[in-house]
């Protein structure tokens, strides 16, 4: 695969994949106003925290923490799996197949195409919420502002990955969205998206640290609000880009596996 | 440019009859059978060739046309295609092909064509002056109009196939897979296709490989026509030696006034009809200059065809012979 013609494509797959992003707006609306969920947990937890601290998370800290995850979330958002699934059953994948471009990429332009438009509304808000209530709590030197950025890269080709990984079990099943729904089950409780990790008991904060979940969203909040020291983030960051080679790695498995089972259904 | 030696695909089957019991037994103990879409086919195609790729439905004309693309791997057997391995899908060999399927597009549903024809155009790297030139050459012969610039989804059957053969053929492909390329179209743009299709493959030498179960396409554009049926090749070559072998007679038509006598007509040949005047009548290809004399000998004859059976006669008895051997065996 030569990269040049590759990069030369990607300013209008990034275009194409924007348009078709936008092109139901209202059902494009109630897709962003579904990822508002940060902003529920915001409320809940700011008012049991109004009356005593929970740890070490005061009022400010959940509202920093909570819309700090607003943003993450819009940024490491994918739905290749549920495409991918389709794809597979319907054979549509194969218009993908056909093109000199590899699939995995067509998907994460399109994923990724659809994020400026969820950033464009949901994310100034929060961004004004958290420079009004927590500037002190955002990163204030270079380090944290590149650990920021790294691990929220890190978080989205996490999530990314799993996606197609799970997507691409539907090669081998009929559909594997019920395995996305336990991913995302498991991915409520551990991944910070709810409840901080901060605040899990012990025991099940050490099983969170070996798992994938809190490297999608809770480490870049964490980096964003200043949680940690640089050696403890560095320290963090090198286990969640461990998961995004693992993760590369069993994609390469699953994909390579799975296509000498596709059936190209229809047509 | 295209070489496939016993091709085999198969598939495994889930089966299970209608039925709550059945649901519920396929829960704890699934039933498979193997299916022998392609079995063991060999044929070569050369450069710049237009071949047909026939057969009933579910014969493995589309399976076999979906592993010469690289979408399918074969269970066994070797193919190649302008040099490649296709299932390898090497990016050298994926911009020189294109599968066109009548059934499933590769135009993006919620945009308008012209999204798709300038994605195609950046994934596969054509500069934009002969990207222009090509689309709007195509646009024009195919007479898009501002189709290009309606939702796809807003398009009819015909509408959208027309402009997936253009999103298609953006890149000019060396070889070309139509699936059905005619279906959906009417009367007038089913004769555009076609002479579409043989303009582009005599223009750029590209070789084409289609199915189609309008026997007008086949007889349009395929010189030679391959057969398959229930996976198994049954016929590689000629058009006219095909419909030589499996219908030898030909068909003399003629009118005459006063009507013809039926009688002197059995004579001349097995009727085939006789209505208003007009005689259809089947005669041994070796005796239709005799026949004609002794007609023209007998009748004041007004008018006079002679004519080979009609492709999808032939193309029926073909498939009707196949399905007797296969119940038999």
């Amino acid at each position: 695969m030569k990269v040049g013609p590759v990069l030369r494509a990607l300013p209008t797959l990034f275009r194409v994949g924007f348009a078709e992003a936008v092109a139901y707006r209202a059902e494009m609306l109630v897709w962003i106003l579904a990822t508002t969920m940060p902003l529920v947990m915001l409320a809940l937890w700011t008012a049991v925290a109004r009356q005593a601290p929970i740890g070490p998370f005061g009022e400010k800290d959940f509202i920093a923490y909570f819309l700090a995850t607003l943003i993450v979330r819009q940024l490491t958002g994918s739905w290749a799996s549920w495409q991918l699934t389709f794809e597979i059953k319907n054979g549509v994948l194969a218009a993908r197949l056909l093109r000199p471009l590899p699939a995995v990429l067509s998907y994460a332009v399109d994923n990724l195409s659809a994020l400026p438009m969820r950033f464009l509304v949901s994310v100034p808000v929060a961004i004004a919420g958290l420079v009004s209530v927590g500037r002190s709590m955002l990163p204030s030197t270079a380090w944290g502002w590149v650990y920021f950025a790294l691990a929220v890269w890190g978080g989205w080709l996490i999530t990314f990955l799993v996606n197609i990984a799970i997507g691409t079990l539907s090669f081998f099943m009929e559909s594997s969205n019920k395995v996305m729904d336990v991913w995302m089950a498991a991915f409520m409780v551990f991944s910070g998206y709810l409840i901080p990790v901060e605040l899990f008991p012990s025991g099940l904060r050490k099983v969170a640290d070996f798992l994938p979940f809190r490297y999608q969203i809770g480490l870049p909040v964490e980096i964003f609000t200043s949680r940690h020291a640089q050696d403890d983030a560095l320290s963090l960051l090198a286990r969640q880009w461990l998961w995004v080679v693992l993760l590369a790695l069993l994609v390469h498995l699953l994909w390579r596996r799975g296509l000498r089972r596709f059936a190209a259904y229809g047509g | 440019m295209i070489v496939v030696q016993q091709l085999a695909k198969h598939y495994r089957v889930h089966r299970r009859k209608p039925g709550l019991w059945s649901a519920a037994k396929a829960v704890f103990k699934r039933e498979y059978s193997v299916v022998k879409a392609v079995d063991d086919i060999s044929f070569e195609i050369s450069a710049g060739e237009r071949v047909g790729f026939l057969g009933p439905n579910g014969a493995g004309k589309t399976t076999t046309l979906k592993v010469l693309a690289g979408l399918l791997y074969p269970t066994s057997g070797q193919v190649r295609v302008a040099g490649h391995v296709p299932e390898r899908r090497a990016v050298d060999f994926l911009r020189q092909i294109m599968l066109v399927t009548g059934q499933k597009q590769q135009l993006i549903w919620d945009l308008p064509p012209a999204e798709t024809f300038e994605l195609n155009r950046a994934i596969y790297d054509v500069p934009r002056d002969r990207f222009q030139r090509t689309v709007s050459e195509l646009a024009e012969l195919l007479e898009l109009g501002n189709l290009v610039d309606t939702p796809t989804r807003q398009l009819s059957l015909g509408e959208r196939m027309k402009c997936e053969i253009v999103a298609a053929l953006v890149h000019r492909p060396q070889v070309l897979f139509l699936d059905e390329p005619t279906i959906g179209l009417d009367v007038s743009m089913q004769t555009t296709m076609r002479r579409f299709i043989r303009e582009y493959n005599e223009r750029y030498g590209a070789t084409v490989l289609l199915t189609s179960h309008y026997m007008d396409d086949v007889a349009a554009l395929c010189p030679r026509v391959i057969v398959i049926d229930h996976g198994k090749l049954t016929y590689d070559g000629g058009l006219e030696q095909l419909t030589h072998r499996i219908r030898p007679e030909k068909r003399v038509v003629f009118r005459s006034e006063p009507s013809p006598d039926p009688a002197v007509c059995k004579s001349l040949g097995r009727v085939l009809s006789h209505e208003n005047g007009q005689v259809v009548l089947l005669v041994p290809q070796d005796e239709v200059s005799g026949t004609v004399q002794r007609l023209l000998a007998s009748f004041d004859v007004k008018d006079l065809t002679v004519e080979s059976a009609p492709l999808e006669e032939v193309m029926s008895e073909l498939f009707a012979r196949g399905k007797s051997e296969k119940t038999a065996s």
